[in-house]
């Protein structure tokens, strides 16, 4: 507690300083370990109501009672994970929250500028909003002005429970609850930010909103926790992408998405993923647990889950649709790219409840170096599902003979009415074709870039048009050394 | 010197002699045929010369303008300026042919030391080339060779072909699979390309094509030897004779 009390002290003694960050950012750090006055602390350093500090303090109790039960059904394997052994907070030095671009960190700019986020304004007319997170404290907004105009609540979820109590409260927890899975509970007790999008009745959000999530500061978790929701009518496409500079120590990462789709809504969320996958021999790495679904709430509403995952260590990740909604669709379109000693055990399930719900699972894992790579899909139909559609297609592509690739998808179907139909592939690339593109000029890597984005089209094509270019330079790059 | 100089070379697949011995010399603006009975070994030194695995060359030696060839990668001897129109063009799934076209231009001009092309100059550039070749531009939109019939399958080899503007050109029966207004269309397209610095290898069955690209040379391959080289009216004598007359050559 006194060590506790020392943090807060010196953490407010440095925030005096407006401009004390003119070499490395300083971190202001919670000290190491979880308990409940970690809780306490972070909840009062995100300046909490009352009500959230007892969300999490819920959370928190009944994960002390589960600490030792992760999940292990996940064809992972990895070291015990020593959850005192972590920050739980970590945030940028910078003094009073930025009012607007000029004032953020100028280092915090450089880094963003590097990772390629637009974020000034003269970029505007690429249409992309960013909500940047730098490790757990959101320092800059973009277009904020100028979506708030339309009624479209694009924040921080700290922010968002400081203003839109209401909103928040009506809808956290009902898609994901604090009491959900292991690494839901850990994170309903210690999330510190994450994104918040509100998009009112009938509107077509007419800019793709953006986060990007960076992990920088060592030993740190990241616990961000996103909520959108689409009212009646709207749209919105919502991309996040992820990157975490290179160490030597595993991290963890655990994450959790809720999105709310009432009737006639849309929601499409892309996900690039790259955080640091470790070294060629598996040293270091993030571990990426992350628990995301979305709750097709109103009738003939739409949900669409685009990911490629290339990076991580570990990846435990099945981004979910529950169809409530009569005729409401749910997609799932995944390329999981696990090279070297990287291990993925990806999917999604989708739980068709409502009537003529349809749903499309397009699968893609490629696996390279000692890798593995698991899809694991569950498509359940309940009785009340009438008509219910779905189609699944996993499609695996092996480099190399020391990896691996695993189907696992359950049906459950509990109305004779519904169809389910289920594909699936493995095959290798083929040294015909190797051969073909590097007698046109190819290297090797270029070539294995190309015939894997090739493979991975389908899935690619639905990524919004500037972040499908990207995905597919990282599709070349996380393959880099699969070929001799 | 010449372009391309193979000395006795001798070439086995999975243990068994392929070629036994072949003796080629072509340069620089030269256009060679090859014909031969099926298994002779036309694909085979096709193969060796663009360096595909599993074609092991236990004796003899091949050079590009006097540089080893076979010390190089087969990317590298691509970018060196060696091409092959393959027999049987391979697919490429879910990746366009523009998209590959562009790929492969661009590895080059990178080896040049050229910059990327800007995309509006490349597309000009392909649909251009289509068009002397009489290929449909939706087709640079579909997946590469992916239900391409046979003979589309070839007009994009020789449009890959005219794109790159290769040094040396081997051609494996790029007229097999073609119609005879397609026959002429292509050989026009290998026809534009000729010139003093570009050297071709045409592997072909038939005669016919040799009326629209006239070869300076003709080699009779057979049982991985040449047996006999001259020039255009051997082909003739062959399409009239076919290969009985070597039966013995090849028996030795
Ligand atoms: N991978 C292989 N394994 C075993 N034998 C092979 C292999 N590749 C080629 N051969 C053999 O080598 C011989 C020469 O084949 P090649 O393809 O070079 O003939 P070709 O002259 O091109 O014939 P065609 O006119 O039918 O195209 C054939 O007998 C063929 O069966
Ligand atoms: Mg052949």
């Amino acid at each position: 507690m006194a060590a506790t009390q020392q943090t807060i002290a010196a953490v407010q003694e440095t925030e005096k300083y407006k401009y004390g960050w003119q070499t490395e950012i300083e971190s202001d750090l919670a000290p190491k370990g979880l308990s409940e006055d970690i809780v306490r602390f972070i909840s009062a350093k995100k300046e909490d109501p009352e009500w959230m500090l007892e969300w999490r303090l819920k959370a928190y109790k009944m994960w002390l009672t589960q600490a030792d039960q992760e999940p292990s059904w996940a064809k992972l394997d990895f070291p015990k994970i020593d959850y005192q052994d972590a920050y739980y907070y970590a945030a940028p030095k910078l003094g009073d929250a930025p009012e607007s671009l000029d004032e953020v960190d100028p280092k915090l700019r450089e880094t963003y500028d590097k990772l390629g986020i637009p974020l000034l304004e003269q970029e505007m007319l690429a249409g992309v909003a960013v909500d940047a997170v730098f490790d757990s404290v959101s320092v800059a907004t973009t277009y904020k002005k100028k979506l708030n105009e339309m009624g479209v609540i694009f924040c921080s979820i700290s922010e968002a429970i400081k203003e839109h109590p209401d909103l928040v409260k009506k809808y956290m927890g009902t898609v994901v609850p604090y009491s959900d899975n292991f690494f839901a509970t850990l994170n309903s007790a210690v999330f510190t930010d994450g994104s918040f999008v509100y998009i009112p009745k009938g509107l077509r959000c007419p800019m793709e909103l953006s986060t990007y999530f960076r992990i920088n500061e060592k030993n740190t978790g990241q616990f961000e926790r996103t909520l959108i929701i689409a009212d009646e009518g709207s749209h919105v496409s919502y991309l996040e992408g992820c990157t975490a500079p290179q160490r030597d120590e595993n991290q963890l990462h655990a994450a959790v998405v809720e999105l709310i789709a009432l009737d006639d809504a849309e929601i499409k969320y892309s996900t690039v993923q790259n955080w640091y996958p470790g070294d060629e021999n598996g040293k270091g790495g993030i571990y990426n647990f992350v628990t995301k679904r979305a709750a097709c709430r109103g009738k003939n509403s739409k949900v669409t889950w685009t990911q490629v995952e290339t990076g991580s260590a570990i990846t435990w990740k099945y981004p979910s649709c529950i169809l409530q909604g009569d005729n409401s669709v749910g997609e799932f379109y995944s390329v999981a790219i696990t090279n070297n000693h990287q291990q993925a055990d990806t999917g999604t399930k989708m739980i068709h409840l409502g009537k003529n719900t349809r749903s499309k699972i397009i699968a893609k894992g490629i696996s390279a170096g000692q890798s593995n790579s698991t899809y694991r899909g569950l498509v359940r139909i309940q009785p009340k599902a009438d008509g219910a559609r779905n189609f699944t297609q996993c499609d695996s592509l092996l480099i190399g003979n020391k990896c691996g690739a695993h189907t696992v998808p359950y049906i459950e179907s509990r109305n004779p009415t519904a169809l389910t139909e289920h594909e699936a592939t493995t095959s290798k690339i083929s040294d015909d074709q190797m051969f073909y593109c590097q007698q046109r000029g190819m290297n090797p890597e270029e070539a294995v870039s190309l015939i894997v984005n090739g493979f991975c089209k389908e899935v690619l094509q639905t990524l919004p048009m500037e972040f499908a270019v990207e995905a597919q330079k990282l599709v070349g790059i996380s393959l880099e050394g699969s070929v001799g | 010197m010449a372009l391309i100089e193979i000395s006795n070379l001798h070439v086995s697949v999975e243990g068994k002699e392929i070629l036994k011995g072949i003796d080629l010399f072509i340069n620089a603006g030269e256009v060679h045929a090859i014909m031969g009975p099926n298994g002779s070994g036309k694909s085979t030194l096709s193969y060796v010369l663009s360096g595909r695995e599993g074609y092991e060359v236990t004796q003899g030696s091949i050079s590009l303008s006097g540089e080893d060839l076979l010390a190089m990668e087969p990317d590298a001897r691509a970018r060196a300026g060696i091409f092959l129109a393959f027999q049987y063009p391979l697919e490429i799934p879910g990746v366009a042919t523009s998209t590959f076209l562009k790929t492969a231009l661009n590895a080059k001009r990178r080896a040049q030391g050229l910059d990327e092309i800007d995309a509006m100059e490349f597309l000009n550039l392909v649909k251009g080339k289509m068009k002397e070749l009489e290929i449909s531009t939706d087709m640079i939109k579909r997946p590469l060779n992916v239900g391409f019939s046979g003979g589309e399958k070839k007009r994009a080899e020789v449009l890959q072909m005219s794109l790159l503007e290769p040094q040396f050109a081997i051609l494996d029966e790029t007229d097999s699979g073609l119609d005879i207004d397609a026959l002429k269309v292509v050989s026009d397209g290998v026809n534009a390309l000729r010139g003093p610095e570009r050297s071709f290898l045409v592997i072909t069955h038939y005669q016919r094509l040799l009326n629209y690209i006239v070869p300076d040379f003709v080699h009779v391959l057979v049982g991985g030897r040449i047996v006999e080289s001259g020039g255009k009216e051997l082909a003739e004598m062959l399409e009239a004779e076919g290969y009985a007359r070597f039966e013995n050559t090849k028996a030795a």
